[in-house]
């Protein structure tokens, strides 16, 4: 029996590798400061669908949301392996938290036919764990949180090995089924050389339009926008145009979506500055180290 | 989603498993009782299970004034479906202004369903709930909303984020950073006992199997830690760590490097990724202090760092510093301890 796997992805700030000032003088997020990388545990997703797809045949669907920029993450998924790949872009999902996320990655899941859901446990900028949860109530589907074992499926049956955090737990239910997958749960696959070759080229047809118009510096409107219907069915029959969605062509509600559909915001952002303490130097002589241990002795900080 | 009600009260979901309560909640119990007096409303505690009434008395000596209590066979174990159908029916028949969670394993994945449902936020993984005013952009002024504080950007910022129009105001809790409170067994409080009704298809997972397991060391109620990093080098040389550890009658603990080489077990690692800690004297050994590190252990009340690098971000937090050679330090720091302890011990004439 075939599964069809969807998997949800997301462009990330390389937290873990940070190069300089995280945050900019006036609070904002210092960008250039933060490589944009796949992030991690949604490769573990990804291999997690890559591996039931093997086994028993399917499709691997991988959607984003997020900026134009986000298409190298999904190229990155066309090389390892993903069947298909989709943006959903729009500026009027600028904003959204985990909430209107979870909503807007609803209506686009449920265009697709798909029998199990794979998310990473949680990203690495926000680390809330939270939009695959919200997106398995959206969906009405039941969840498995924490996947950290390669899944067994039979008929419409799975089993998965999920952690709950002291310990493990062995729970089965019936498809279709969302799961998050942790870090633990397999080894992804790398990119594959020939895959590479072939997705190198691969473009939205937003993508399309900018590289034709710049290009054809020249040309008007209406020629650019023709050349770019052509290219992209071109590359449509070549199998390189990746999907590219808006909340429009999702049907969305708006009120659900962006600012308007994100019940929290943002108070306040620290950079975070170490409070200055005052240090005391201590020398590493016998001296000094008992002279500090007299300290803590007085202050009553050991006994 | 609720409106806003500054009548509401504040909840905790008081998670337990097998009769016994989660450590977490009941930290939790001393931040919303705190929350609640600056409100002035009543502390509530969502007790979900099956046979558990006994439970409601101690989440009263906690600090609830009230213990929403739902039991049903079909809720012994936790499940994410039936546990959001009661909790989402709870918050909408009294609807609560402020519901707060352990940032659990449980609460994680519980938390996240109900604010789908309820259309409502919720901030993951707070590390500080304060009470406090908001004005928009626009000018309008929102008093008295939940902080909900917690690092982002992976431990590089910290964020304090609101909900002010679509309430209950909710936030995960991470383990460890409130205080345990001090149960009062003279508390008086009420048990409302709610009324369950759930079919089989509101459970749709099957529990095969479940395995736990005590940790090995309790971080949390350590008052002295002795931390080590990846600049102690090996397993072996580990052993340094546990020795200062137990001369001060301390506890072990470890950054995540020095979890991942392998030196010492993941119930030792304090950090993003591990415990939050708070003990009075906080030993870092051979610890560069990355950020994730230091949020988990920036909090104690005194902290001492050895490293061999003068320029080591760890100095930044700590109160005494000492750059050297770990391998000459701790040894000599041991023999300070028992020698002055010895000393000490005889000057106060005990």
């Amino acid at each position: 029996m075939a599964y069809n796997c969807v998997v949800l992805v997301k462009q990330v700030p390389d937290t873990k590798r940070i190069t300089g000032k995280a945050m900019n003088d006036d609070g904002t997020v210092n960008r250039a400061a933060l490589p944009a990388i796949f992030n991690p545990e949604d490769l573990n997703a990804l291999e997690m669908a890559l591996d039931i797809r093997d086994r028993f045949g399917g499709t691997v669907t991988v959607i984003t949301m997020g900026l134009p920029a986000a298409v190298a993450t999904l190229k990155d998924a066309l090389y390892r392996g993903a069947d298909e790949a989709i943006l959903v872009t729009d500026a009027r999902c600028a904003a959204s938290d985990t909430l209107a996320t979870s909503y807007i990655l609803c209506c686009a899941v449920k265009r697709i036919k798909y029998d199990i859901v794979l998310c990473g446990r949680q990203a690495i900028d926000g680390d809330t764990a939270q939009v695959g949860p919200q997106l398995a109530e959206k969906l009405g589907i039941p969840q498995i949180t924490y996947v950290e074992k390669p899944v067994e499926i039979e008929g419409r049956t799975i089993t998965a090995q999920r952690n709950i955090g002291n310990g493990w737990q062995k729970v089965k239910t019936q498809l279709p089924v969302l799961l998050t997958v942790t870090g633990e749960a397999n080894v992804p696959r790398i990119a594959a050389a020939k895959k590479m070759m072939k997705y190198k080229a691969a473009m939205t047809p937003a993508g399309v339009e900018q590289k034709i118009k710049a290009e054809n510096p020249h040309a008007g409107a209406d020629e650019i926008k023709e050349l770019a219907v052509q290219k992209c069915s071109e590359m449509d029959k070549k199998g390189l145009l990746i999907e590219q969605w808006n909340l429009d062509l999702l049907k969305a509600d708006l009120t659900w979506c962006g600012r308007s559909g994100s019940p929290t915001k943002v108070h306040r952002i620290q950079s975070v500055v170490l409070a200055a303490k005052e240090t005391k130097s201590i020398e590493p002589t016998d001296d000094g180290l008992a002279g500090m241990i007299h300290e803590l002795l007085e202050d009553k900080i050991i006994a | 989603m609720i409106d806003v009600n500054r009548q509401g009260e504040v909840w905790v979901f008081a998670e337990q498993h097998g009769g016994l309560l989660e450590d977490t909640p009941i930290e939790l119990m001393s931040k919303g009782r705190h929350l609640a007096d600056i409100l002035g409303v009543q502390l509530g505690a969502m007790l979900l299970g099956d046979n558990v009434k006994g439970l409601a008395k101690k989440l009263i000596q906690y600090g609830a004034d009230k213990v929403y209590l739902a039991e049903h066979p079909l809720l012994e174990h936790y499940q994410a479906n039936s546990y959001t159908k009661i909790i989402y029916d709870l918050i909408h028949k009294y609807k609560p202004q402020i519901v707060i969670y352990g940032a659990t394993a449980v609460g994680r994945d519980l938390g996240p369903r109900i604010a789908s449902v309820t259309k409502a936020g919720l901030t993951a993984d707070c590390t500080d709930l304060q009470i406090g005013d908001h004005k928009t952009t626009d000018g309008q002024m929102h008093k008295n909303l939940l902080f909900q504080i917690r690092p982002a950007f992976g431990g590089n910022i910290i964020a304090t984020i609101i909900n002010y129009d679509r309430w209950p105001q909710m936030a995960t809790v991470r383990e460890g950073v409130m205080a345990m409170p001090t149960p009062d067994t003279a508390r008086k409080g009420q048990v409302i006992t709610e009324k369950v009704q759930l079919s089989p298809e509101e459970l749709p997972i099957e529990i095969l199997e479940e395995h736990t397991r005590t940790k090995k060391v309790d971080l949390k109620a350590a008052r002295i830690i002795v931390a080590g990093g990846a600049g102690v080098g090996s397993r072996d040389n580990f052993r340094l760590i546990w020795d200062l550890a137990n001369c001060l009658g301390g506890a072990p603990a470890a950054t995540r490097a020095a979890v991942d080489l392998g030196f010492i077990d993941h119930d030792h690692q304090v950090g993003q990724t591990g415990m939050t800690v708070r003990p009075s004297l906080y030993i870092a050994v051979g610890i560069s202090g990355a950020i994730q590190h230091q949020s988990g252990m920036n909090q104690s009340q005194k902290i001492v760092a050895i490293n061999n690098d003068p320029q080591a971000p760890i100095f930044d937090v700590a109160h005494y510093k000492i750059v050297g050679d770990l391998n000459e330090v701790v040894p000599k720091m041991i023999k300070a301890i028992k020698e002055k302890g010895f000393k000490e011990a005889i000057g106060e004439g005990k």
